[in-house]
């Protein structure tokens, strides 16, 4: 290994412990409330109002529901995770610790990445813990699971990168959260299965992207989805080379972020 | 070899402003180099170029000979940046700034802990390595900035105005320390407001205004070109009128202080002669402004830009 490829590989690890300390030490923000919410959703949907539904697809309604409240946990904080950090650091001028460093960009967007991989990661296999407290998990196709939660959780990673880069102040950072992401979120079949829908309304879903990433999820611990899993992958492979190779690209140009 | 190298770099920002209009400048590897300018003159933004922080327009730059565009890691391993703002996360202690900064130039833990403990006992911060940078005072955090630009020792040292706003006895403190960097080999380029700063440290300087170099050269030759000086001088006695100084321009500002203009052929002597010929004693004397500041100040009115403006 040459003297810049060790550097580089430093410079890498650094920006991911970086990442991971900020998400232990504010954890009241970052482990906390996902938690709470997913115990909230699997008493309140599972228990109570789960009970009620019956089974779905030929699993009970917590079982059915479980997978689709991990992704959402995973989508929320990889998104979140990168958004505020990168953010955070464009606005508070620590961005330029890294700007003016010999770190190419490709390692500083694969970092940030990392960074929301693994808050997403962290948050998924708590949620997992808490609904494993509630009901049984079943992981039918290990692979799959592994593979859709880590390219899942890459997209938003990437996804809240560019909001970031964007972003000229903190509402900006909140709106696409707002009112994009939970919106396609609920209505990305992660309490339903979309065949519930008139046949109007499938169609529409499938336009909805988290619905081929929720159901890839599910099938891999269920054995059942509303989409084509191959298309679901294709989907979510062909999303992270775009927005990676979207997020290199700002920047390398420095727009957003040099004058 | 030169440790900075610019070729016509310009700097056209989107909102039509042209900061720099075509800047070459020279930097000596070594050497201790001024760049003074007034405000909105071009010095931030060649810095901001110089350190990747600002897109050029156009134009070359070359660190230590590695050009910006075709070796940019390489240049950027080379310079070690002290910003004009704050620009570390206050969330973080001091420690584990310099640990990242260290760390994002490719420093291994270890040897990076080693330096961490070098240059914080060198700036007196090493009590408040386990501090959360928010909680120091100005002062510290603008030396927290120079310890984290030293971490992967640089071979060229940039200071954005490092003392505004710090108190004369850090300052003091903190000239000494780069001074000894400067003895050290670090090349070192300083911008400052405080004039007496370039003066007393810096061995170059490039004077530039409105987006051009007006003046580039040592800092001696420089000061020779200052053609007259004002000395103010403290009389023991108190004195009802001003001091017959035939040839000098001559002001009483109170009864115990004369101002006494001297140019380039006249000196302080003949003065002190004609003073005691007239039983006034002088108890001490000291110049009435930096002589840089009177020749920064003479040479950015005379700018032709500047005098533009003014009309």
């Amino acid at each position: 290994m040459n003297t810049r490829t060790a550097a580089n590989l430093i410079g890498f690890q650094t920006i991911i412990r970086r990442e991971y300390n900020r998400i232990i030490r504010i954890w009241g923000q970052t482990i906390v409330p996902p938690g709470i919410t997913a115990t909230l959703y699997f008493v309140i949907f599972g228990r109570l109002i789960g009970s009620r539904i019956g089974d779905m697809n030929g699993y009970t309604y917590l079982q059915y529901i479980a997978p689709g409240l991990i992704m959402m946990s995973v989508i929320t904080n990889s998104y979140g995770n990168v958004v505020s950090s990168f953010f955070g650091a464009k606005f508070g001028k620590h961005i330029e610790e890294l700007l003016v460093s010999p770190l190419p960009n490709y390692l500083i967007v694969t970092g940030y990445m990392m960074g929301g991989l693994l808050r997403g990661l962290l948050v998924g296999s708590l949620v997992t813990g808490i609904a494993l407290a509630f009901t049984h998990l079943h992981v039918q196709h290990p692979l799959v699971v592994a593979s859709a939660v880590i390219l899942t959780s890459m997209v938003f990673a990437l996804a809240g990168m560019i909001n970031a880069v964007f972003a000229k102040n903190f509402d900006q950072i909140s709106f696409i959260p707002t009112f994009i992401l939970t919106p396609l979120t609920y209505f990305g079949g992660v309490f339903y299965t979309i065949s519930l829908l008139p046949e109007f309304a499938q169609k529409i879903s499938h336009l909805n992207p988290i619905l081929y990433m929720v159901n890839a999820f599910r099938y891999g611990f269920l054995g059942i989805s509303d989409v084509n899993v191959m298309l679901a992958f294709s989907l979510m492979i062909g999303s992270v080379v775009v927005l990676y190779g979207t997020c290199l690209y700002l920047l390398t140009k420095g727009i957003g972020l040099r004058e | 070899m030169k440790a900075v190298s610019l070729r016509n770099l310009c700097k056209t920002y989107k909102n039509g402003v042209q900061a720099l209009k075509g800047i070459d400048l020279d930097v000596e590897e070594g050497d201790f180099f001024a760049l003074l300018g007034p405000n909105g003159a071009g010095k931030t933004t060649a810095i901001g170029i110089l350190t990747s922080l600002v897109n050029k327009t156009s134009g070359s730059v070359n660190v230590f000979g590695h050009n910006l565009d075709t070796e940019l890691a390489a240049a950027k391993a080379c310079i070690g940046l002290v910003p004009q703002e704050v620009n570390f996360n206050m969330f973080e202690t001091v420690s584990t700034i310099l640990l990242n900064q260290a760390g994002f130039y490719g420093i291994p833990r270890a040897v990076a802990h080693d330096r961490l403990e070098k240059y914080l006992n060198k700036l007196q911060l090493w009590e408040k390595r386990n501090s959360v940078a928010r909680g120091l005072s100005g002062g510290m955090k603008r030396r927290l900035m120079i310890v984290r630009a030293l971490l992967h020792e640089p071979r060229l040292l940039i200071l954005d105005e490092p003392t505004a706003g710090v108190d004369i006895e850090v300052r003091r403190s903190m000239w000494d320390f780069i001074r000894e960097v400067n003895n050290a080999g670090t090349t070192i380029i300083l911008t400052t407001h405080y004039l007496e700063e370039a003066e007393n440290l810096c061995r170059n300087v490039a004077i530039i205004n409105q987006g051009k170099i007006i003046e580039n050269e040592k800092m001696s030759t420089l000061l020779r070109k200052l053609n007259t000086e004002t000395f103010i001088l403290n009389l023991r006695e108190a004195v009802s009128s001003t001091p017959t100084l035939l040839g000098y321009k001559t002001q009483l500002t109170d009864d115990h202080t004369i101002e006494v203009e001297i140019n380039k052929e006249q000196n302080l002597n003949e003065v002190f002669t004609a003073l005691t010929a007239q039983d006034i004693g002088v108890v001490s004397m000291r110049t009435k402004s930096n002589r840089l500041e009177e020749l920064f100040l003479s040479m950015v009115e005379r700018s032709p830009d500047t005098s533009k403006k003014a009309n």
